[in-house]
């Protein structure tokens, strides 16, 4: 097993750290011991605020040698526990290593430090008429962050995710040594990839120091449509033949009314329509006004259509502010209307999104708990929320975890996926293992030992 | 009741420049849009209709490009819309435009209410509305943020004073200008434009539909006010840092506020 952290360890740590970003037992903010999964919680025995690639390496050789459990952690918004320090040891803060290094604007790729936030990049490289388009919701988190998870967002549908913007990467292995893979050339058929198996890899395979992400051209213009149906199974049935349609909008996202109504308490604000159960919201983007209407219009066309009661258009900046204001905020609303809540981030095939709705719709009724939510409907990915409400400790874990186990039956099923962009940290292993079977998990094992023999970096956590 | 809401078109961004030279605002290829504070004046006046019946006209003066916010009124649920637009009432100050726009809400006439957003945002002067009211000599209220209600030819609203809320009955027709974020604004509708495709009901209006057809009444010839020059606001961005304990910090502060007589 693991060795604890000894006064010695921390002598030596302390000989190349300074004390104000070194911190151990009682000085220990209590936020290091979770993140915003509720009910996952362990304190680790030292946390160091790292500031550079060197000083990772060498705390890393040290734990390595010593056989210390390592953790890392960005901003701690991950929602699968998969920054908790599940058997103490040390955990590593990258919050302080938020230096954007260089905006390369022949090879259009920045390259940033792990703790840069995504708010702090995208607003940078804007400034830069560059855009960076994985766009999850939560901006606070950390870019390596949203690397560990291959975090996806609103503009999956059109732009892809994470991964497909990490050109090159700096890590630091389990035993201390660097490695710089992949960079800012735009093809690479050089052996294993092995930087798209740290991108998702959620801590457990190395360090990320520093990372080369791909930019593109800022698009001048963006208009989104919100879109209302008369019933949630009419909205999302739209969705597979607006992507049939070949037009291509960034965003396809869905909500219900019981959602928007959350957010307008949770903001103290009115939304600008909840007359209807549910509504479609769609984002195009483009260079000049005509080809975005062009694109817009007909795909306003269509959703009428096919039953959608009317098509409001959000165009200037105080409407995108108040539609997509809203929007940001759902998850911190449904969070606001509940008393503790677990989360399902499935992703399933684009045109089985309306099954699985109407399946958590059923689902909630038959084992008589709320799950409201909301999803990317253009990519596949939901996002449903499990409400513990009044139920008491026990009734709330035995119904939740009913729900769990039908709803990723259900995706199964659907030939979709465990999680979309959450990750599996500590809270979804069970189920990504149900999924995979022996053979991948085998597998998966076989390359976490090839990384990490001692498996000190992030236990407990993925495939463990 | 017939409800006429004023709306402006404005350049769409906030980082107009002013031309050095001439002084003029730079317009050309700055994209413009609807006045947004006239986005809770097109809310209120719908919201009025919904409740209490009627119909809901939208005005505005401008040249024939301004035909667009009528449309998004349109679009966002008035019935109709006005453009008054001529090269006669081209330079106009507020005095010459609210003299323009009462000339027009008298060729239309028959109005109960006419609802105004607080202010423009390239004009910022938030008396053209007021003047308006003036000029057709009807009771007004500014900074509107509720309407309490409509009963009996009068109409009951409160208005946002600063320090306190003023809630005044006031004899129809009357006008009122809304408080920003008195609602949330309704979103245009794409299927309305659909529906009306090249027929959307927006008359157009000149000089020759006045009942005053003086021309020096109008446009520049028109305007007491005479702009000497048009500059962009000087930044300050002064700054000064202290380091030391909190107490000693906030006393500091305090001091300072104290001799900028900002406390």
């Amino acid at each position: 097993m693991y060795n604890k952290v000894s006064q010695r360890d921390i002598a030596y740590l302390s000989a190349f750290i300074p004390c104000e970003r070194l911190f151990c037992g009682n000085d220990i903010n209590p936020d290091y011991s979770h993140d915003e999964l509720g009910g996952i919680e362990n304190f680790p025995e030292v946390v160091i605020k790292v500031t550079s690639t060197k000083e990772v390496s060498k705390i890393m050789k040290h734990a390595y040698d010593n056989n210390i459990p390592v953790v890392v952690r960005g901003s701690g918004t991950g929602l699968v526990g998969g920054s908790v320090a599940m058997y103490g040891g040390i955990m590593l803060d990258t919050t302080l290593m938020n230096r954007i290094l260089e905006l390369d604007d022949e090879n259009l790729t920045v390259t940033v430090e792990p703790g840069v936030l995504l708010m702090e990049l995208s607003k940078f490289v804007e400034e830069h008429d560059l855009f960076y388009p994985p766009d999850p919701g939560e901006k606070s988190a950390t870019i390596a962050g949203n690397i560990s998870t291959n975090a996806g967002g609103m503009r999956a549908v059109k732009y892809g995710v994470t991964r497909d913007y990490v050109r090159g990467l700096t890590v630091v292995l389990p035993d201390g040594e660097v490695i710089n893979i992949g960079g800012k050339a735009v093809k690479n058929s050089s052996g294993y990839s092995l930087k798209d198996l740290i991108v998702g890899s959620e801590g457990t395979l190395g360090i990320i120091t520093q990372a080369v992400l791909r930019l593109l051209p800022l698009p001048a213009k963006t208009v989104s449509l919100l879109v209302p149906f008369d019933n949630v199974n009419k909205a999302i049935e739209t969705v597979p033949a607006i992507i049939k349609s070949k037009s291509v909008p960034t965003a396809i996202e869905f909500m219900e009314r019981g959602t928007i109504m959350f957010s307008e308490t949770y903001l103290g604000k009115k939304f600008a329509d909840s007359r209807s159960p549910a509504y479609l919201l769609l984002t195009f983007d483009g260079n000049t006004s005509e080809q975005i209407e062009y694109e817009y219009t007909s795909v306003a066309k269509l959703c009428l259509s096919m039953g959608a009661t009317d098509v409001f258009l959000v165009d200037t900046d105080e409407r995108k502010e108040s539609v997509w204001g809203a929007r940001g905020a759902f998850l911190e609303a449904i969070k606001a209307s509940t008393t503790e809540m677990d989360e399902c981030d499935v992703c399933v095939p684009r045109n089985r999104v309306a099954e699985f709705v109407m399946y958590s719709h059923r689902l909630a009724k038959d084992i008589n708990i709320r799950i409201p939510g909301f999803g990317h409907a253009g990519d596949g990915n939901l996002h449903i929320y499990v409400c513990r409400d009044d139920l008491t400790q026990e009734q709330w874990k035995e119904k939740l975890e009913q729900a769990f186990d039908k709803l990723y039956k259900k995706a199964e099923e659907l030939n979709g996926f465990v999680s979309g962009e959450h990750g599996i940290g500590y809270a979804k292993r069970g189920f990504l293992k149900n999924q995979l079977g022996d053979l991948q998990v085998s597998l998966m094992k076989r390359i976490k030992l090839a990384f990490d023999p001692k498996c000190i970096l992030n236990p407990g956590k993925v495939i463990e | 009741m017939n409800i006429v809401v004023l709306v402006k078109q404005v350049p769409g961004t906030n980082k107009v420049e002013v031309d050095p030279v001439t002084g003029v605002l730079k317009r050309d290829g700055v994209e413009s849009e609807m006045n947004p504070y006239d986005l809770f004046a097109i809310e209120q006046a719908m919201r009025i209709k919904e409740e209490y019946g009627g119909n809901v006209q939208a005005l505005t003066m401008g040249p024939p490009q301004a035909t667009a916010v009528i449309e998004e009124a349109i679009y966002m649920g008035a019935d109709k819309g006005t453009v008054i637009s001529d090269r006669r009432f081209a330079g106009a100050d507020v005095l010459s435009t609210t003299r323009t726009i009462s000339g027009a809400l008298k060729t239309i006439g028959n109005i109960d209410l006419i609802v105004c957003g607080k202010q423009t945002t390239d004009g910022d002067t938030a008396q053209v509305g007021p003047e308006v009211a003036e000029f057709l000599n009807i009771p007004h209220a500014a900074n509107v943020t509720e309407i309490t209600d409509i009963e009996d030819g009068h109409i009951t609203v409160v208005m946002n004073m600063e320090q306190l809320l003023q809630t005044q009955r006031m004899k129809l027709p009357a006008l009122i200008t809304v408080e920003k974020d008195a609602n949330t604004p309704r979103l245009p509708s794409l299927k309305r434009s659909f529906q009306y495709q090249n027929n959307v009901p927006v008359q157009i209006r000149s000089l020759d539909d006045f009942e005053d057809e003086n021309p020096d009444k109008y446009g520049l010839s028109g305007s007491p006010t005479q702009v000497e020059r048009i500059f962009p606001p000087e930044k300050n961005i002064d700054r000064a840092q202290f380091e030391g304990e909190p107490e000693d910090l906030a006393e500091k502060i305090a001091d300072i506020l104290k001799q900028k007589k900002i406390v």
